[in-house]
C-alpha cells in the first residue's frame, strides 16, 4: 500500500506480470477513467481505509478482493481475458463530514456471476473482502443490479399486487401481530391468541422468529391449531385470514416437510427466517412459487451487519438481494417503533421494496438508479413496538402498502386481544378514510383517533393507555447527505 | 354478524357524503370506479356480478353516485360493492374496494369440520345464506 502517485496500471505486459507484488491500483483495479457498462453490477463501499493507505489503493483493494486478485502476482491471470474479469474502481470520495472515510464506486462485469443466484453475487461482493487487513472498517452501502441480471431471477413468488387480489384486501395497510410471549405457550392457548386476534379484525398474525419447534410446542401441533383458528376467524368474518407459518428448521428437508403441511392445511402464508440463508431463501421461494403460497422473510440476525455505520452491509442492498431472491414480506422498519430505523433511511428501503424503477435518491440513502425490470414487489412489514395512537404517523412515512404488526399493541390491550385488534382495524380504517379525503393526518391525526374512537370503546381504551408511548432515541444507521431527522 | 370484507368495512355505514369523497380521491388518482353486487358473500367469490362495465370515461362524481344508488335499488338485499381500478404499469387490478350496501340481515357463515387423517381436519366454509337459491337469499 502506497501513495496516490504510485496508484496507476502497469499497462507494459511483461513488467505487470513479473512474478513479486504490486500495489492492486498498479494491478488494473483503480481505473478513474472507466465509464460503466449498462450491464455492470455497481456497488458503492464505504472504505475506512487503515492510516497511511491512500483510499485509492484502498478502493483498487476492495475491488480486486471482491473479484479476480490475490495478493501476488500470478501468471495464469494472462490465461484468461483477465482485464474484463478485473473489477474497476472508478471514483472515491471522501464521506461528507466522517474525516478517514472515503465513498468508492466499483464495476463488475456480468460474466462475474452465475445468473439467479444471490450465494453467487454475494461470495463476490462480500466474500473475503470484509476481513482485508488494509482496510479499518468496510460497509457496502449500495448496489446497482443491472437489468440483464435482474431478469434472471424469479423475484417474489407472489408479489403485492397479486397478494391483494388473493386476500379480496384492497385501499389500505393489511394488519398483523406476532403472538405473545413469543415462547413457551402451548399449541392450543397459541392458537386461542391466533383466533382472537383474527376474529378481532386482524388480516394476519405471525410466529415469531424463533419459535421452530421446542418441547413446549412441536410444529405439527402449532399447525393444526393455527389453522384451526384461521378458519373459525375467517368464518366469523367473511374475510380471508392468515397465520405465518414459520417453517425455519435445521434442514432444508426439514423446511419442505413443514410447508407441505402448511399447504396440506391450507394455509395461504409461511414464513422463513433470514438466518436459513440465501440459499434456502431462494429454495424456498421456488417452493412457495409452485405452491401459491405467500412468502413472510423475517430479518432475524440482519442488525448484527445492517447497523453500524460504519462496517457491514446496509439493508438496503439486503433489501434489494431479498427482492431479486424472492419474498413477498420482509420486516423492513417501522421509523416509530422500538427498533432501530432513521425515517429516510426505512423509506428508502420501502421505496426498493416497492417500486417498479428506483430514481437516485441521496435522502433516502439511494446511490443508484434501479430498474427492476417487472419483477414482483415485495410488501414491507413495519414491526415492533408500534401501537394504533401512531397511525397516522405510520401511513404518512409508510404509505399503504405494507403490514402493519402491533403485537403487545394488540396482545397488550386492556379489554382483551380481540378488542385490541378492533382498535388497531378500526383506527386504521378511519385514517385511510380520512386521508382519502384530503384531511392533513399528519397534524390531525390524533383528532381523527379520538373522533373514531367516540364509536368504538376498544379504540378508547387502546389510545389511553398507550397515546404517549414513543421510543425517541438516536438512530446509529444515520445518512451522511441530509440532517437527520427525528421520527415524531 | 357483519361482513366485514372491504377498506371500510369496521366503521360506521358511510354515509353518501362519505362515500361521494371516496369516488373524488379515485377519480383525482385517474382509477376507474366500478359497481358490483352478490349474495354469495362467501370470502373467496372473487366474482360477484357487474352492474354495469368499470366506467372509465366517467369523470364525474356525481354521476357515479347516481350509479351506485341504482344499483343499491335494484338489489337492496344485496352486497354491493365500489371499486376503484388502477391501470397503471405494475398495478394494473384494484386500489380501493368498500362495501355501500348490505343485507338487513347477515346470518354469516357455518365452519364445516371434516376430520380427516390423524388430527387434520378439513374445513369449508359455507354462507347460510347460498343454501338457498340465487336471488332468494336475503
Amino acid at each position: 500500500m502506497g501513495t496516490h502517485a504510485e496508484a496507476k496500471t502497469i499497462t507494459d505486459a511483461a513488467a505487470r506480470y513479473k512474478a513479486g507484488v504490486l500495489k492492486y491500483a498498479q494491478m488494473g483495479y483503480w481505473e478513474p477513467d472507466y465509464v460503466p457498462k449498462d450491464t455492470d453490477v455497481l456497488a458503492l463501499f464505504r472504505i475506512t481505509p487503515q492510516e497511511g493507505v491512500d483510499p485509492e489503493e484502498a478502493a483498487a483493494a476492495v475491488a480486486g478482493e471482491s473479484s479476480t486478485a490475490t495478493w501476488t502476482v500470478v501468471w495464469t491471470d494472462r490465461l484468461t481475458s483477465c482485464e474484463q474479469y478485473r473489477a474497476k474502481a472508478y471514483k472515491v470520495e471522501p464521506v461528507p463530514g466522517s474525516p478517514g472515510q472515503y465513498f468508492a464506486w466499483i464495476a463488475y462485469d456480468l460474466d462475474l456471476f452465475e445468473p439467479g443466484s444471490i450465494a453467487n453475487l454475494t461470495a463476490s461482493i462480500i466474500g473475503n473482502v470484509f476481513g482485508f487487513k488494509p482496510i479499518k472498517a468496510l460497509r457496502l452501502e449500495d448496489m446497482r443490479i443491472p437489468v440483464a441480471y435482474v431478469k434472471t431471477f424469479d423475484g417474489p413468488p407472489t408479489g403485492i399486487v397479486v397478494e391483494r387480489e388473493r386476500l379480496d384486501k384492497f385501499g389500505r395497510p393489511l394488519l398483523g401481530a406476532t403472538v405473545k410471549p413469543k415462547l413457551g405457550l402451548s399449541g392450543k392457548n397459541y392458537g386461542r391468541v391466533v383466533y382472537e386476534a383474527l376474529k378481532g379484525g386482524l388480516d394476519f398474525t405471525k410466529d415469531d422468529e424463533n419459535i421452530n419447534s421446542q418441547p413446549f410446542m412441536h410444529w405439527r401441533d402449532r399447525f393444526l391449531s393455527c389453522m384451526e383458528a384461521v378458519n373459525r376467524a375467517q368464518a366469523a368474518t367473511g374475510e380471508i385470514k392468515g397465520h405465518y407459518l414459520n417453517v425455519t428448521a435445521g434442514t432444508m428437508e426439514d423446511m419442505y416437510e413443514r410447508a407441505n403441511f402448511a399447504k396440506e392445511l391450507g394455509s395461504v402464508v409461511v414464513m422463513i427466517d433470514l438466518v436459513i440463508g440465501y440459499t434456502a431463501i431462494q429454495s424456498m421461494s421456488k417452493w412457495a412459487r409452485k405452491n401459491d403460497m405467500i412468502l413472510h422473510l423475517h430479518r432475524a440476525g440482519h442488525s448484527t451487519y445492517t447497523r453500524q455505520k460504519t462496517h457491514g452491509v446496509s439493508f438496503r442492498v439486503i433489501s434489494k438481494w431479498m427482492r431479486l431472491a424472492g419474498v413477498d414480506h420482509i420486516h423492513a422498519g417501522t421509523v416509530v417503533g422500538k427498533l432501530e430505523g432513521d425515517p429516510n433511511s426505512v423509506q428508502g428501503f420501502y421505496d426498493i421494496l416497492r417500486e417498479p424503477v428506483n430514481p437516485v435518491n441521496l435522502t433516502r440513502g439511494i446511490f443508484f438508479e434501479q430498474d427492476w425490470a417487472g419483477l414482483r414487489k415485495v410488501m414491507p412489514v413495519a414491526s415492533g413496538g408500534i401501537h394504533v395512537g401512531q397511525m397516522h404517523q405510520l401511513i404518512t412515512y409508510l404509505g399503504e402498502d405494507n403490514v402493519l404488526q402491533f403485537g403487545g399493541g394488540t396482545i397488550g390491550h386492556p379489554m382483551g386481544i380481540a378488542a385490541g385488534a378492533t382498535a388497531n382495524r378500526v383506527g386504521l380504517e378511519a385514517m385511510i378514510l380520512a386521508r382519502n379525503e384530503g384531511r392533513d393526518i399528519w397534524n390531525e391525526g390524533p383528532q381523527i383517533l379520538e373522533n373514531a374512537a367516540r364509536h368504538c370503546v376498544p379504540l378508547r381504551a387502546a389510545l389511553d393507555t398507550w397515546k404517549d408511548i414513543t421510543f425517541d432515541y438516536a438512530s446509529t444507521d444515520t445518512l451522511d447527505f441530509v440532517p437527520t431527522p427525528t421520527a415524531a | 354478524m357483519r361482513l366485514t370484507q372491504g377498506t371500510f368495512s369496521y366503521l360506521p355505514d358511510l354515509t353518501g357524503e362519505q362515500i361521494g369523497a371516496q369516488i373524488e380521491y379515485c377519480l383525482k388518482n385517474g382509477w376507474a370506479v366500478s359497481i358490483e353486487y352478490t349474495d354469495d358473500p362467501h370470502p373467496r367469490n372473487s366474482y360477484w356480478d357487474m352492474y354495469g362495465a368499470p366506467m372509465f370515461d366517467l369523470r364525474d362524481a356525481a354521476g357515479i353516485m347516481g350509479e351506485i344508488q341504482g344499483c343499491r335499488a335494484t338489489f337492496p338485499n344485496c352486497y354491493v360493492k365500489v371499486n376503484a381500478f388502477d391501470s397503471t404499469h405494475g398495478v394494473e387490478s384494484l386500489r380501493l374496494s368498500f362495501i355501500v350496501n348490505r343485507p338487513k340481515n347477515e346470518p354469516g357463515f357455518a365452519l364445516i369440520r371434516e376430520e380427516a387423517a390423524g388430527r387434520q381436519i378439513r374445513y369449508t366454509t359455507r354462507a347460510y345464506a347460498t343454501d338457498k337459491p340465487e336471488g332468494a337469499r336475503y
